[in-house]
């Protein structure tokens, strides 16, 4: 019996201390814990507060523009000729992808918690964003750490966040990307722990934030299954989502998780390809390790230190995963594969030119593996494919693979 | 008796106050951290807290971020940090040794042999940042197979209960970082140190050493005042990062300030 066999529920994680199976936890530094445990407290009593979760869906409604569609591709459906494609539409939610349905979770906390301060790590600043966008609705400070590298690749979303009100400070230590971001972001709270509220962007760091954050990003998989059995009144065959942190993806995946007919695949960033040094896959490729508050799969050397990464989508460009994405490849629950650069430009063109949808690039890597389980698939089963953002943000780099400066 | 034990009771008797320097392991280069650990215990150390270098190091400022950063760009790893400590142990068999540092090089190695290797290098105890206690009891155990030490942090945010929780598994010594924030941050208030020190002792009789945030003599002294031992890092790494183009001239640079500091400290 596989260890899938013998779980009956999937969806009973974490345990009271944050623990997926062996991975999760709370790794951090004594200086951190008191404002982890009253981030814990207040988190328990809001999601049991039918007021808080009524602001929560009525911010979701009025502000974000939920319920996202449920988009059948028909034409993208018919040239690849095999299962039948739904794209959940993140990218039309209010900035521009599924991260704001996080912030918006994580601000109301704050508010909740009296905290008049929200900081934030980003890699391609869509997280920062949707943090400074909810920041500057609630009137509070917002301090956004962005490591120095991606400020450069990113400057559009750098200074939307400045018009938005927010600070946004160069992380010029280690590799000066998404992983410094966020260990500057940790450095910032520890010294102004009293009224500060850090708003992570992904299911990754200490326990409460991977629980926490996917059960406000479940909203996507909540509405996607009501979608699908109304518009095909029968579940799916196969789950698609790309994963970085893996936010976009554990929120589509976590309310179908004891459907046992639904396969679930996660697409990880490959890179220039899992055999070379230079990709963002850590379940493909990586080792457990801790880092960053919590253990999971790393991409690490093998004295232990956290090794760069690569991958053309900013977004996925982080060396760690979350937890639970972690414990449900180990249990067999979800598959993890990796879709190339090349792969995901690939997606990020076919379905632009099919479906005239412009996919951000870490939603491509979605896409680009669904061109490659479709057609194995049969014509009267179905996908639902995550399209967690919008690819406004990456025209150029998109132009400048393709030789053409603006 | 561990060496720790054996250095904290002829403090006692003695009526000093132990000095604790922080260096990391390899900064700026390999060849200096052993005979710096030997200079600095001629300058007045009593333990010695070597670094071992992590790419991620979320408590440390800057200071030690950097250092960190100079000791991996020759690739200084866990294997290094035991041949350094076992080169000390050749001259040196009385000044305790602790290894501070973040898991997972600990956890890539696996903490059996972790243990295994550490106590045979000639190390004393471990303190690993970001191992809370609850996360811990596999690794202690492991380090109570070689009677080594776990050391573990007192924040000022740390309420009563967990300072009882965190006196019940440490051993060797306590660690209160006596300001909220990372490694070489700012502001010192000596009151509230002693006030959390106070509770500190009301569940431990192990002494309690103070850090973060001491950077010269006369901080010491105020601290020295009320705790058992004073750990001082980032004014000393300093000095590995100003003369990391002639790293001859980084030991005399550390030992200068921790000079000045023993003397501030045997005058109470």
């Amino acid at each position: 019996m596989s260890q899938q066999d013998s779980i009956n529920d999937f969806m009973n994680m974490p345990d009271d201390r944050g623990h997926f199976g062996p991975y999760g936890g709370r790794f951090i530094s004594e200086t951190l814990m008191a404002a982890i445990e009253e981030l814990t407290d207040a988190y328990e009593s809001a999601k049991k507060d039918p007021e808080f979760l009524a602001e929560f869906d009525h911010d979701l409604k009025h502000y974000v523009g939920r319920p996202s569609p449920l988009y059948f591709a028909k034409s993208w459906t018919e040239k690849l000729g095999g299962a039948q494609i739904y794209i959940k539409r993140e990218d039309l939610n209010h900035t521009g992808a599924h991260k704001v349905n996080n912030t918006i979770g994580q601000a109301l906390l704050a508010k909740r918690m009296g905290k008049k301060r929200v900081i934030a790590e980003t890699g391609a600043g869509q997280h920062g964003v949707a943090t400074a966008t909810v920041a500057a609705r609630f009137g509070m400070e917002c301090v956004v750490y962005m490591g120095a590298e991606d400020i450069q690749r990113q400057a559009l979303n750098v200074y939307r966040m400045k018009l938005l009100g927010a600070t946004v400070v160069p992380v010029e230590s280690g590799s000066a990307t998404l992983k410094d971001a966020l260990n500057e972001a940790m450095r910032d709270w520890v010294t102004n722990v009293d009224d500060t509220f850090y708003i992570i962007g992904t299911v990754a760091g200490p326990h409460p934030y991977p629980a926490m954050v996917r059960d406000f990003q479940s909203i996507i998989g909540r509405e996607a299954r009501e979608q699908i059995m109304e518009q095909a009144g029968r579940l799916p065959d196969a789950l698609v989502a790309c994963v970085g942190g893996g936010s976009n993806a554990i929120g589509l995946f976590y309310p179908f998780l004891n459907d046992a007919g639904v396969k679930i695949y996660g697409v990880e960033a490959a890179g220039d390809g899992i055999e070379t040094a230079n990709h963002a896959a850590p379940l493909c490729a990586g080792q457990p390790g801790v880092l960053h508050g919590n253990r999971t799969y790393l991409i690490e050397d093998p004295n232990g230190q956290i090794i760069e990464t690569h991958s053309i989508s900013a977004g996925l460009d982080y060396p760690g995963v979350g937890p639970e994405h972690a414990w449900l490849k180990d249990v067999g629950r979800a598959e993890y594969v990796a879709i190339n650069d090349d792969e995901a430009l690939a997606g990020f063109h076919d379905v632009t030119r099919i479906e005239g949808i412009l996919p951000a690039l870490e939603s491509s890597h979605a896409l680009a593996y669904v061109t490659k389980l479709a057609p194995t698939m049969n014509k009267d089963e179905i996908i639902i494919v995550n399209l967690s953002g919008r690819g406004d943000k990456d025209i150029h780099t998109v132009a400048a693979r393709d030789g053409i400066e603006f | 008796m561990s060496r720790l034990e054996a250095k904290f009771i002829s403090l006692r008797k003695a009526g000093r106050k132990a000095l604790i320097p922080y260096v990391t392991a390899g900064d700026p280069i390999a060849s200096v951290t052993v005979p710096l650990m030997h200079d600095m215990v001629k300058a007045g150390a009593d333990v010695i807290e070597l670094g071992v270098p992590f790419s991620d190091p979320m408590a440390d400022g800057p200071v030690i971020q950097k250092a960190s950063e100079r000791a991996l760009v020759h690739n200084t790893s866990l294997h290094d940090v035991f041949a350094m400590v076992k080169e000390f142990r050749e001259v040196d068999n009385e000044t305790p040794v602790v290894l501070m540092g973040y898991l997972n090089p600990i956890e890539v190695m696996g903490y059996a042999k972790f243990a295994e290797l550490a106590a045979s290098a000639g190390v004393d105890a471990a303190l690993t940042v970001d191992l809370p206690p609850e996360e811990g009891a596999e690794f202690v155990a492991e380090l109570a197979k070689y009677q080594l030490d776990p050391i573990f942090l007192i924040a000022p945010t740390t309420t009563e209960e967990r300072i009882a929780k965190l006196c019940s598994v440490a051993s060797g010594f306590i660690y209160y970082v006596s300001v909220k924030g990372v490694t070489g941050a700012a502001t010192l208030d000596t009151g509230a140190v002693a006030d959390k020190m106070a509770a500190i002792r009301r569940h431990t009789e192990l002494p309690v050493g103070v850090g973060f945030g001491i950077k010269d003599a006369a901080s010491a002294k105020s601290i020295g005042a009320v705790a058992d031992a004073v750990v001082v890092g980032s004014v000393l790494v300093k000095q590995a990062d100003a003369h990391q183009d002639n790293p001859d001239a980084v030991s005399p640079a550390i030992c200068a300030i921790l000079s000045e500091i023993r003397g501030a400290l045997d005058s109470l």
